[in-house]
């Protein structure tokens, strides 16, 4: 046999709690130095701020929870019995003002009486003012500790592994099952949320002890498995896919590889839990006092850290497994002053301790115990009937043991009872997972009902949830163990209820008269143990998960200093400034030589596909709503797209640049979806076209030309007569092939400008050239816009919002009479024909600046009708004019309505008009 | 996370796949209009085992359908669809 883990030669390395500096020895959890260093208090209750000890030495502890680290590496709610300690380590206790022994917020305990379950519920239930008054007090009373509000330093990583077998727990039956596997050739991965291997065998060192689980560990290794300590297996997920956590450095600690945490995904093909049990504690009152403590626990305590938890100590027990513990604690000097047995009879362990001199009584319950506020000093208990007490400073508890099925039944397995432990213990699953050892086989304990005052009884440490609360919540008609969980809160702290289910359910089904299989269990849900955000979001944390795509001339645009906007996934100039101009002065400067001279732009960012092969013109007529077969070589049109149901969702212009060679380009923001959309109508719907669809986004570069002098611009550029309105050729400028298409979205003579990417730079600089020289100007994206609206041309996302029909947009007369496009039919329903539909609508200010976004209404208290998607000002007369969506819009021109933004606090009111504010007759594209 | 067998590139994780709509929500070409409006708007939404549309977006962009028990998630067949499919 092995002694305990701690180094026995002394204080080693100091740790601070409180702001008091203490020593502390290698190994040491934080809970057993804190022991060691005799401090009983550790934190406040989450409810009644009632005063907590330590009361585990593992994963369930609901008690004993501490910020541990400074700054951007604190961790609040950290368990001090699963943090190890490192010099320097500074933990804090949480819940608690101005200090833990003195803590103001323990009033709320002597009004403990008024705030049972569902004491929210009851108090604020139907007015909000009332609830809003007291939100502030109850958010700050409220709670555990709190989240860092700095930024973590550390990193945190991802990992993807397989393996054939993945054990979880490295107790006796999980060592032994990996060594079995690893040396039967399977590719084996061991985990183990503990610092040392062992589990139940650190306490209890029999036949096999540490040595023996070190000396498996290395046959593992040597048969190639893995061995993971300080891993937690927190998920479960569909295929035998297990998330593990790993901490690489204890919580706060500063990681010698950068990497604080990192998150498993092993996908197995086979899981063994060997996950073992929770000891479960028993209710009476006071039972959440420092100095209450789980029986393994305190075992734990004595036999690993070489920590003494008490000197006069009661055993509550109603199993064997107790008389352990009451050895090991004697063992170590204390004196065991009862053995409380629940059972009538004595078992061979009782009467071996009994025969060695201790004190045991049998058809003993604790009933409570009294002490102050950091340490216990008395308990008192119901034997054979009758009153008795003893004074102690630790009572060593033990109600049982609850299998960890958390994993099984995240799986999906289903749960057996097992009558003779009390327990539920892992059944099928549809998974290929099976447990072993104590978790599918707990030690047989013997029934015990309470004999206390429910009222400080508690089951539900973390959430101060008694035994009064689940018998209110049953006076209340709260049948269901799911009601009861939510109307008590029961089970539903960071513990996930591990030690608290089974007495609830206990209580449950006594007050049903069932037995407690049919009063039923809540299901387990992923993570078994809290998991760190940081951790979820791996590498995605620092700025790493957004996509951003640099523009091929972004090197261009950055020279100029623009101001920049997210458009898709691509940052575009929003406007060029010169000297002290404001975004919307450079915005009305480069709109206005576009509609006087000459601007260029960057368009690269549009979605483009080349659609080829002898079926091209037959797969774009699925895809575009408009006619396209008819065009001639080298003419365009534009065009739109609907979904199934009729509605349009993005818009384009479609070019026949040879006989069976199509390019289609669509919105920047649609791009994915568009893309999406193709690959479905040639993958799914349409496979036996004979047609190529390939997205060309970010092969080709597109620079548009505007403006009156665009055409004299496009003529010197290509050495030849640029293409009229709608039309496209190929051309050369500066040597690199291009395809230029003659079409605007600005509302003047307009060209755009397509080149492979690579050579985009050489050709924008001589477009630049030639606009310079006629003095014109680069425009951004707000220009655009104020250009765009005021011609009422469409934007996706805006006026095409994936509400409106072609007859919404007043798009209708374009359709193709032939149908046969996506959406024909949809289109045909008769309600999208009906009266009441939003339309579009161009909107004129009478007074006031018309507010983008705005309500339309008739008067002020009257529902919306509809509301402005694009605000603008004319560009070469001014005044405020926008595009919006009406309720009957076309058949109320000229009325005037109210554009109202409460949220922004501006009115306008407006003029219904048609949505074309400029050159409606389209005069402006044709030389 | 389920496991998924692309038709094309074997075992891979769900993550690399994007789920596009269930084989019956597809309306075909000529339906009718009574026939596209009870396959867009009223769904079987089977308790069991129903066929879905899938891409593997993240890996060689296909699309399959994948036969899937839609309370236990077992998987019973992928296929592949698309020009390379037909027969």
């Amino acid at each position: 046999m092995s002694g305990p883990t701690r180094d026995p030669k002394g204080a080693t390395i100091s740790f601070c709690f409180d702001g008091k500096t203490y020593k502390a020895r290698a190994g040491d959890t934080l809970a057993a130095a804190l022991l060691a260093n005799g401090v009983g208090l550790v934190g406040r209750s989450f409810k009644y701020h009632r005063p907590r000890g330590i009361m585990t030495a593992g994963i369930e502890e609901p008690n004993a929870l501490v910020t541990v680290g400074d700054g951007g590496r604190a961790e609040p709610n950290t368990r001090a019995t699963d943090v190890f300690v490192y010099d320097g380590l500074i933990a804090r206790s949480q819940n608690r003002w101005p200090n833990l022994s003195f803590d103001v917020g323990a009033v709320f305990s002597l009004a403990a009486p008024m705030l049972g379950a569902g004491f929210y519920y009851k108090t604020f239930f139907g007015s909000a003012k009332r609830w809003m008054f007291y939100e502030y007090f109850i958010r700050k009373a409220a709670g555990l500790g709190n989240a860092p509000t700095k930024a973590d330093p550390d990193r945190f990583s991802q990992r993807a592994a397989f393996c054939d077998v993945l054990i979880v727990g490295a107790g006796p039956a999980g060592l032994q099952a990996a060594l079995e596997q690893a040396e039967a050739g399977k590719r084996v991965i061991l985990v183990e949320q503990d610092s040392i291997l062992g589990a139940s065998l650190i306490r209890d060192p029999q036949e096999l002890d540490t040595a023996w689980a070190e000396g498996a560990a290395a046959r593992i290794r040597a048969a190639g498995g893995r061995i993971l300590t300080r891993t937690t297996a927190s998920g479960y997920w569909e295929h035998d896919l297990v998330t593990l956590t790993q901490r690489l450095a204890e919580p706060g600690e500063v990681p010698s590889s950068g990497v604080a945490q990192r998150l498993w995904h092993v996908r197995a093909g086979q899981v063994i839990l060997a996950t073992g049990s929770i000891e479960r504690p028993i209710a009476f009152a006071h039972n959440d006092r420092p100095g209450v403590m789980l029986s393994q626990a305190a075992r734990t305590y004595v036999r690993r850290f070489g920590v003494l938890p008490g000197k006069r100590v009661v055993i509550a027990t109603n199993n064997d497994d107790a008389y352990k513990t009451a050895q090991a604690l004697q063992d170590a000097g204390a004196e065991i002053v009862a053995i409380l047995d629940a059972r009538p009879q004595f078992s061979v362990a009782a009467a071996g301790a009994e025969s060695a001199g201790l004190p045991v009584w049998t058809n003993a319950i604790p009933s409570s115990v009294s002490g102050a506020r950091h340490c216990l000093t008395g308990v008192t208990a119901i034997v054979d009937g009758q009153t008795k007490s003893w004074k102690a400073d630790l009572i060593a508890v033990s109600g049982g043991f609850t299998p960890v099925v958390h994993l099984h039944m995240q799986a999906g397995g289903t749960l057996d009872w097992n009558d003779a432990a009390q327990a539920f213990v892992p059944a099928a699953s549809r998974q290929n997972v099976t447990t072993i050892g104590g978790a599918a086989n707990p030690d047989p304990v013997f029934p015990v009902t309470p004999v206390s005052n429910p009222k400080k009884s508690f089951i539900d440490f973390q959430n101060d949830v008694s035994l009064a609360d689940v018998d209110l919540a049953w006076a209340e008609g709260y049948r269901s163990v799911e009601h009861l969980k939510r109307y008590t809160t029961l089970g539903m702290a960071t513990d996930q209820g591990k030690l608290s289910n089974m007495a609830a359910l206990g209580r449950l089904a006594e007050k049903q008269g069932v037995s407690i299989p049919e009063a039923g269990l809540t299901t387990f849900r992923p993570p078994y143990t809290p998991v760190s955000m940081g951790l979820i979001a791996g590498a995605g944390a620092k700025n790493a998960g957004a996509h951003v795509r640099r523009l091929a001339l972004y090197d261009v645009h950055a020279a100029k200093n623009p101001i920049w906007q997210p458009l898709g996934y691509w940052f575009r100039p929003r406007a060029y400034p010169q000297g002290q101009e404001t975004l919307a002065q450079a915005a009305l400067r480069e709109a206005q030589e576009v509609r006087t001279g000459v601007g260029m732009t960057d368009v690269s960012t549009l979605a483009k596909f080349e659609v080829s092969g002898p079926d091209a013109a037959t797969f774009l007529e699925l895809i575009c709503a408009t006619t396209v077969g008819k065009l001639a070589v080298g003419r365009g049109r534009y065009t739109f797209m609907l979904r199934e149901d009729g509605i349009a969702f993005d818009d384009g212009t479609v070019w026949r640049l040879d006989e069976n060679r199509y390019l289609l380009t669509s919105s920047t923001g649609g791009a994915d979806r568009m893309a999406t959309h193709i690959s479905y109508v040639r993958q799914y719907l349409c496979p036996q076209l004979k047609v190529s669809a390939v997205n060309v986004q970010e092969h080709y570069a597109g620079i548009a030309v505007a403006g009156p002098k665009a055409k004299p611009v496009m003529d010197a550029l290509i050495k030849a007569d640029a293409p009229r309105h709608m039309s496209t050729v190929p051309a050369e400028i500066a040597g690199v092939p291009v395809i230029v298409l003659a079409a605007s979205y600005s509302g003047e003579r307009a060209f755009e400008v397509y080149v492979e990417a690579s050579h985009a730079a050489s050709v924008w600089a001589a477009c630049e050239a030639e606009v310079t020289a006629q003095d014109g100007c680069l425009y951004g994206l707000e220009a655009m816009e104020f250009l765009r609206i005021e011609k009422g041309h469409l934007v996706v996302g805006g006026e095409v919002d994936g509400r409106m029909t072609p007859m919404d947009l007043a798009l209708d007369k374009m359709l193709n009479k032939a149908g046969g496009y996506i959406g024909a039919t949809g289109l045909s329903r008769p309600a999208l024909a009906e009266p009441g539909r939003r339309q579009l609508v161009g909107l004129e200010a009478i007074s006031g600046d018309i507010p983008e976004g705005a309500m339309l209404i008739t008067h002020k208290g009257a529902s919306p009708e509809g509301h402005v998607s694009a605000a603008a000002f004319r560009i070469l007369e001014g005044g405020s004019v926008a595009l919006g969506q009406l309720k009957d819009g076309f058949s109320r021109h000229g009325e005037e309505l109210i554009a109202s933004s409460p949220t922004r606090g501006q009115e306008a009111r407006v003029r219904v008009v048609h949505p074309h504010f400029y050159d409606t007759a389209g005069e402006r594209y044709r030389d | 996370m389920m496991q998924i067998t692309c038709p094309h590139c074997g075992p891979r994780a769900q993550s690399e796949f994007i789920y596009e709509r269930t084989v019956d929500s597809v309306v075909p070409l000529d339906a009718a209009p009574e026939q596209a409006m009870a396959t867009l708007f009223a769904r079987t939404n089977p308790r069991g085992v129903d066929e879905e549309i899938w891409r593997h977006t993240y890996g060689c962009r296909a699309w399959l359908i994948m036969t899937r028990h839609r309370v236990t998630n077992e998987i019973s067949a992928t296929r592949a669809v698309g020009p390379e499919a037909l027969p």
